[in-house]
């Protein structure tokens, strides 16, 4: 099914106001969807008989600072049936207490775990629902967010710093 | 080995120090440790084109408790340091450290905030080779230097902190 078409049954099922902009971009279709609405269009995209998105391919940020609203959220789809790919977007605003705010989409697709706490941990956007919203690869004491565009590529001795040597203590517990 | 012969059943005199020296350069054990494309040059240093068995070190040891020469051969990210330390202080003493290729050496073209700018903020390293990745000869090179600082060191005096001896 053609990208154009996919975008055709969202707008069918859901109306208008779904769809805030579609861009088209060498034959691939970029939609932005109100970040309230992602749940609902995520299980339509996957429980849809034609549409059947049932892989997960990918899900990430991206920082537009200092362009309101701040963050986006990306979703790559693909339907092993169909063999079609699809991607949607959502826009989130940085809230008061510093960080974006989202639907998780593991109810839907359990894959989506570790891409959220990745996206999570590296631009600050918290996934609400989340099953698992541990740090994914960064040292858990750090409480920075380091592809933000204002976070100093370095980093800091203070908010990045070299791990002390007992920072793993499961590598101090006797192997089974 | 045949070496009786050339010994002729005489008495040779050496001092210890120099003695322990020459016995620790000409035989040591390095760690098979790598932490990114560095240790592709470190195995193509070991294997039979540049042959590091021609000076003693042809077995790279899996545990570090069988090892004295630590080669950190690549980056080393932030989160790898607690395991290095460990690693490191498994190893038995006298122990070494080269600083293999520029990421070990300075962080190298990683600048950023994953990345430890230089494993001597870590641990004490003996030698520096520079180069991205550094050629097999380097690392050899590397290795000689070692060698030379090794017989420099005052074994006896001290076995624990070795200082070097003075230039004569």
């Amino acid at each position: 099914m053609d990208q154009e078409t996919i975008k055709e049954k969202l707008v069918s099922k859901f109306g208008d106001e779904v769809v805030q902009s579609a861009v088209a971009f060498r034959d691939q279709v970029a939609v932005t969807v109100p970040k309230d609405r992602i749940l609902d269009v995520c299980r339509f995209l996957k429980e849809d008989p034609e549409l059947l998105f049932d892989f997960l391919s990918f899900v990430g940020g991206v920082d537009w600072y200092p362009k309101e609203p701040r963050f986006e959220v990306v979703y790559q789809l693909y339907s092993l049936k169909h063999t079609h790919r699809f991607r949607i977007k959502a826009n989130v605003e940085m809230a008061e207490d510093g960080l974006g705010h989202i639907d998780s989409v593991v109810p839907i697709w359990p894959t989506a775990n570790w891409h959220e706490r990745e996206t999570s941990e590296m631009f600050g956007i918290t996934f609400l629902n989340h099953p698992d919203p541990r740090k994914l690869l960064l040292p858990d004491p750090w409480n920075v967010y380091p592809l933000r565009k204002d976070f100093p590529l370095e980093g800091t001795e203070e908010d990045t710093p070299d791990l002390p040597r007992t920072a793993h203590a499961a590598l101090d517990q006797p192997s089974e | 080995m045949g070496i009786e012969r050339h010994l002729n059943d005489t008495v040779h005199v050496t001092n210890l120090e120099w003695f322990v020296n020459w016995a620790r350069k000409s035989s040591m054990w390095p760690l098979g440790f790598g932490l990114a494309c560095c240790a592709l040059e470190m195995i193509a240093t070991a294997v039979s084109r540049y042959d590091i068995s021609r000076f003693g070190m042809e077995v790279f040891r899996p545990s570090p408790r069988q090892a004295d020469l630590m080669i950190v051969a690549g980056t080393a990210s932030k989160k790898m340091i607690p395991a290095i330390r460990r690693i490191y202080e498994q190893m038995a003493e006298p122990r070494w450290v080269i600083a293999m290729g520029a990421c070990a050496c300075t962080g190298g073209i990683y600048k950023n905030y994953a990345v430890v700018q230089g494993i001597d903020r870590h641990l004490p390293v003996d030698v520096y080779i520079p180069g991205c990745p550094p050629r097999p000869e380097a690392l050899l090179d590397g290795i000689f230097q070692l060698h030379a600082k090794v017989m420099k060191e005052q074994s006896i005096k001290d076995p624990r902190s070795f200082p070097l001896k003075a230039a004569t």
